[in-house]
């Protein structure tokens, strides 16, 4: 291991670490709406304060997504590592929960600072 | 010229074994689809031992292959960005003075991750995903780190048997 091989791996961490901070000042704040894309296409947004199941089966495959108590979660998929299902439920601005191979992207948005001041029921 | 012929396959074998079994360990950072890199060490062991362009045959014909018998058309996508990134990152940076394996290993595996984050977000069409930069950052230099020690370790014993 040599110097400037140090140097680099420090570099990588400082930045790594500088960015987990960066993401959890992101995500700090609570959020209002949720919303569900697919393959880049808005495919709904809904309330995160109003419960609701929204299941989605297109030929991508199939997610079932689960809004309650102020939390969006997926609880149920058809994709082989499941790994959305194990995602924990989310509900600070700009978190969200991804289905890679369904090419899914559920994530929370309209949080206090992003301007919406006032929205329509 | 047969004996490189012979370890490059072997090579590219190997290389699908360890993708492999990457997939076996559930290793998930809660970004889908993005895998470890173990077949780094293949790549770069076989940069260090045959250079670029064999390592770089090494690592095309590795990813085709194991995108088509257990992957899909997007894996390959996931997998050619991670791959071809890392390989072009750790081939510029061998060429530095002061660097040693160790430094393009994780070079490599850092850039692995991030090529693979940068196709997600594209197939995805959010920039949301970057906020698992921070994470993959640290993974690839912890891999790249693993993977480092281990080629270090192996390069010495492939180099004499090579001679034989």
């Amino acid at each position: 291991m040599k110097r400037k091989d140090i140097i680099l791996i420090a570099v990588f961490l400082c930045v790594a670490l500088a960015g987990l901070i960066a993401v959890r000042l992101i995500q700090s704040t609570g959020g209002a709406l949720v919303k569900v894309t697919v393959d880049g296409k808005l495919y709904g947004t809904y309330d995160l304060y109003t419960d609701r199941t929204v299941e989605i089966k297109d030929e991508l495959g199939y997610n079932k997504i689960v809004i309650k108590d102020g939390y969006a979660d997926v609880t149920d998929a058809d994709c082989p590592d499941r790994i959305c299902v194990d995602h924990a439920r989310i509900h600070n601005d700009h978190e969200s929960i991804i289905c890679l191979p369904h090419k899914l992207v559920v994530e929370i948005s309209g949080g206090s600072d992003s301007g919406i001041d006032a929205k329509t029921q | 010229m047969t004996k490189k012929i012979t370890m490059s396959a072997l090579m590219v074998a190997l290389a699908m074994i360890l993708s492999y079994i990457e997939v076996l360990i559930p290793f998930s950072f809660g970004i889908p689809g993005i895998k470890l890199g173990l077949a780094n060490l293949v790549v770069v062991t076989a940069l260090y031992l045959f250079g670029a362009r064999q390592a770089f045959t090494i690592s095309i014909v590795r990813i085709v292959l194991v995108a088509f018998t257990f992957g899909s058309l997007a894996a390959l996508f996931y997998s050619l960005a991670g791959g071809m990134l890392s390989f072009l990152v750790m081939m510029l940076l061998r060429k530095v003075k002061g660097f040693s394996i160790m430094g393009v290993s994780v070079a490599g595996g850092v850039s692995h991750n991030i090529g693979q984050l940068i196709a997600a977000m594209l197939v995805v069409e959010n920039l949301n995903l970057v906020l698992y930069a921070p994470v993959l950052l640290i993974a690839g230099v912890i891999t790249g780190l693993l993977i480092g020690i281990a080629a270090k370790l192996i390069l010495p014993s492939v180099k004499k048997a090579m001679r034989d």
